[in-house]
């Protein structure tokens, strides 16, 4: 978007609507046109079978034939892209950034020759580096990072949940950046519910609320950290909302608020899929619980208005 | 009697208590600019405490994010950071053309930065709005709500919305500018440098301005670093870095503005950033007006938006506010399998303890004013 060329077409660029059709419905003939031959091909192929001493011209014929159409597909594939290279960028088609190797970047060499196994891949994806750690090597690299290859600049940490992975189903994203180089780093971290990823709050003062964010938010534990509480949802929530098994509806909001009606640590928890229904709070004299009341019960007794 | 009222009874206790005493200030309070509480620890005027509490306006975003396709999820961003709605269009819609691969025409570029910067302006203004009102000064208020109308007007008149705009599709714009609107624009442009220098004159000089500001809510530029303060409060701490130049969008590589950078670290400086800001905006309004290029205001994109497998982008771009970003996660569908914000005021907000340590009460609010928070943000 930034290269300056690409502007330049702006005053040409009326005429070009007229003009981009036509390569388009070139294209179209060309791809109609060669099946067309080859079953021509075929076709002329099949009369002459009374003479068996032909079968192998016909195998010539068919063989040129598919030459002659496979070239012609190459030429249509070549005035495609010729035709595509000689439109303005943002009339080709989008091209999708893949995942690269960057074992040889000279960041994630320094990484790799300083902290050896804790750097477990380096890849750039849209041009974006990103270093996947061990998440014993987090808070060593992250220092590294700042203190030796200048990247001061935190900004932001957020976690995310791949509950489809077989292990490490949390992750957690720290975007740095240079200001020096002008470039943007991703550190990920994999972890899973009961571990533990090491805060980097004594390394960026500036980690301690967006770490809180990730653990009210996921559930994510970071060790070391000065006042790992909620921030957004309150004290005594129960459940972590950006899970992805967590109810988009939500849930009930638990114990904390409604002690009558549930215990300490016993109220309703994240994560019972959509359509949920509270749990009944504990009846005082559990002598015969009727399992077709339940709903009802529950519904009269939700404190909610 | 001739005993003080400090003189500690035979108890051990004093008429008027001279221990540290807690304070709520908000959630419900005018000068919070929206829904934040403060737990405050004060000695006598005197703050010696701050435990800034938010949350009270989470809507759970990131999680609606996830819901929809790429398309629906634009109106969400204009609700997170409500007055500078145009700027988080633009940072959404630029990372999922940065997850998809897709190029924005020049018009559409120039349009977009047309967009930001006016939104910018009226950011600015609102918050140059009620930061005086705050500190005491009714009148600006009048005189910046004045020009804000003419911007909501612009922006109306593009799109139908005033506030949440939804002005920007990933691959372009959804609409063309109407007829006749660049000239209201240009003029619009013609008459703000006047207009900035009138609220200039009502407070740049002003001595019970200056004696609020001067010297209050003091960021220094390592406190600043380390906390991940962006935006006008880092060039208000001597940093000049701007992400329209450092790491240049849109159209921002072709006009001419400079970056406004002060030392002094408190607030009056940082006052004195966003006032150039609105300078330099005009100027990049003036220039994109003269530059705009004809042609498609749209690029060539699929019809179904399908984020690529196992693909992730951060994308950043200089709000109002400070950095706004956007990292989005795809799994091959059309929804974003992860959308994480990455919030300016957030990031703001969380060096408020440091700057307010210290301070006398009344200055909390300067303070407050001055990190230009928005709670839709932060709480998203």
């Amino acid at each position: 978007m930034s290269d300056p060329e690409e502007s330049k077409p702006d005053t040409t660029s009326p005429g070009e609507p007229e003009e981009s059709p036509r390569p388009a419905t070139g294209e179209g003939e060309a791809k109609a046109e060669a099946p067309i031959e080859a079953s021509a091909g075929e076709g002329a192929a099949a009369e002459p079978v009374e003479t068996p001493e032909t079968a192998e011209e016909e195998a010539a014929q068919k063989a040129a034939a598919a030459a002659a159409a496979k070239a012609k597909a190459e030429a249509a594939a070549q005035a495609k892209a010729a035709a595509e290279a000689a439109k303005p960028p943002w009339e080709r088609d989008p091209r999708v950034p893949e995942w690269q190797e960057a074992g040889d970047d000279p960041l994630a060499a320094a990484v790799a020759a300083q902290h050896g196994d804790g750097l477990l891949a380096a890849r750039t994806f849209a041009g974006d580096l990103a270093l996947d750690l061990a998440p014993g090597a987090l808070r060593e690299v992250a220092a590294d990072l700042k203190h030796s290859h200048g990247y001061t600049l935190l900004v932001d940490i957020c976690g995310a949940h791949y509950p489809d992975r077989e292990e490490g189903d949390f992750e957690v994203v720290y975007h740095l950046y240079c200001f020096e180089q002008n470039r943007r780093v991703r550190l990920r971290v994999r972890t899973d519910e009961h571990g533990e990823v090491p805060s980097v709050v004594s390394v960026w003062e500036g980690a301690n609320w967006p770490e809180r964010e990730a653990w009210d938010m996921f559930g994510i534990r970071f060790a070391d950290h000065p006042d790992l509480t909620r921030i957004l949802m309150w004290e005594g929530f129960n459940g972590h909302p950006l899970r992805k098994e967590f109810p988009v509806e939500g849930v009930d909001t638990g114990a904390a608020i409604y002690p009558e009606y549930y215990e300490e640590e016993a109220g309703p928890v994240a994560g019972t899929g959509t359509g949920w229904k509270p749990t009944p709070p504990p009846e005082p004299e559990p002598s015969e619980p009727a399992p077709a009341d339940e709903p009802q019960e529950a519904g009269s007794a939700d404190p909610a208005p | 009697m001739t005993e003080s009222i400090e003189t500690p009874t035979p108890d051990g206790e004093t008429l008027f208590g001279l221990e540290e005493m807690e304070l709520n200030f908000g959630p419900q309070h005018p000068a919070t600019h929206g829904v934040l509480r403060l737990k405050l620890k004060v000695d006598g005027e005197r703050i010696i405490g701050c435990y800034p509490i938010i949350g009270y306006l989470h809507r759970g975003t990131e999680k609606l994010f996830e819901l929809s396709p790429f398309f629906q999820n634009i109106p969400h961003t204009d609700r997170m950071d409500y007055v500078a709605a145009a700027t988080n269009n633009l940072a959404y819609v630029g990372a999922v053309e940065k997850l998809l691969g897709l190029v924005v025409p020049p018009r559409a570029r120039y349009i977009r930065t047309i967009l930001s910067e006016l939104q910018r302006l009226s950011s600015h203004l609102l918050w140059l709005a009620t930061h005086a009102i705050d500190i005491g000064a009714m009148t600006p208020f009048f005189y910046t709500f004045r020009e804000r109308e003419l911007i909501l007007d612009l922006f109306e008149e593009y799109c139908g919305a005033r506030l949440t705009l939804n002005c920007m599709r990933p691959g372009g714009q959804p609409y063309d500018l109407p007829v006749g609107w660049t000239d209201r624009c240009r003029e619009l442009v013609d008459l703000f440098p006047a207009a900035i220098e009138e609220y200039g004159g009502l407070l740049t000089e002003n001595r019970i301005w200056k004696k609020r500001t001067i010297g209050v809510g003091v960021l220094t530029a390592e406190k600043a670093l380390a906390y991940g303060v962006t935006g006008p409060m880092l060039r208000g701490s001597g940093i000049q870095w701007d992400l329209r130049k450092a790491m240049p969008y849109e159209a921002y590589d072709e006009v001419d503005f400079d970056v406004p950078v002060f030392h002094n670290c408190d607030t009056y400086d940082r006052y004195l950033v966003r006032m150039e800001e609105m300078r330099q905006s005009t100027r990049i309004l003036d220039q994109c007006l003269k530059q705009l290029p004809e042609g498609p205001i749209m690029g060539k994109r699929p019809r179904v938006l399908k984020a690529p497998k196992d693909s992730e982008v951060y994308h950043g771009i200089e709000g109002p506010k400070g950095e706004i970003g956007f990292y989005i996660v795809g799994d091959g569908k059309q929804q974003p399998y992860r959308c994480r914000v990455r919030p300016p005021s957030f990031y703001n907000l969380q060096v408020l303890p440091d700057m307010v340590e210290g301070l006398l009460l009344a200055d909390l609010v300067a303070v407050i004013g001055t990190t230009d928070i928005v709670l839709g943000e932060i709480d998203r």
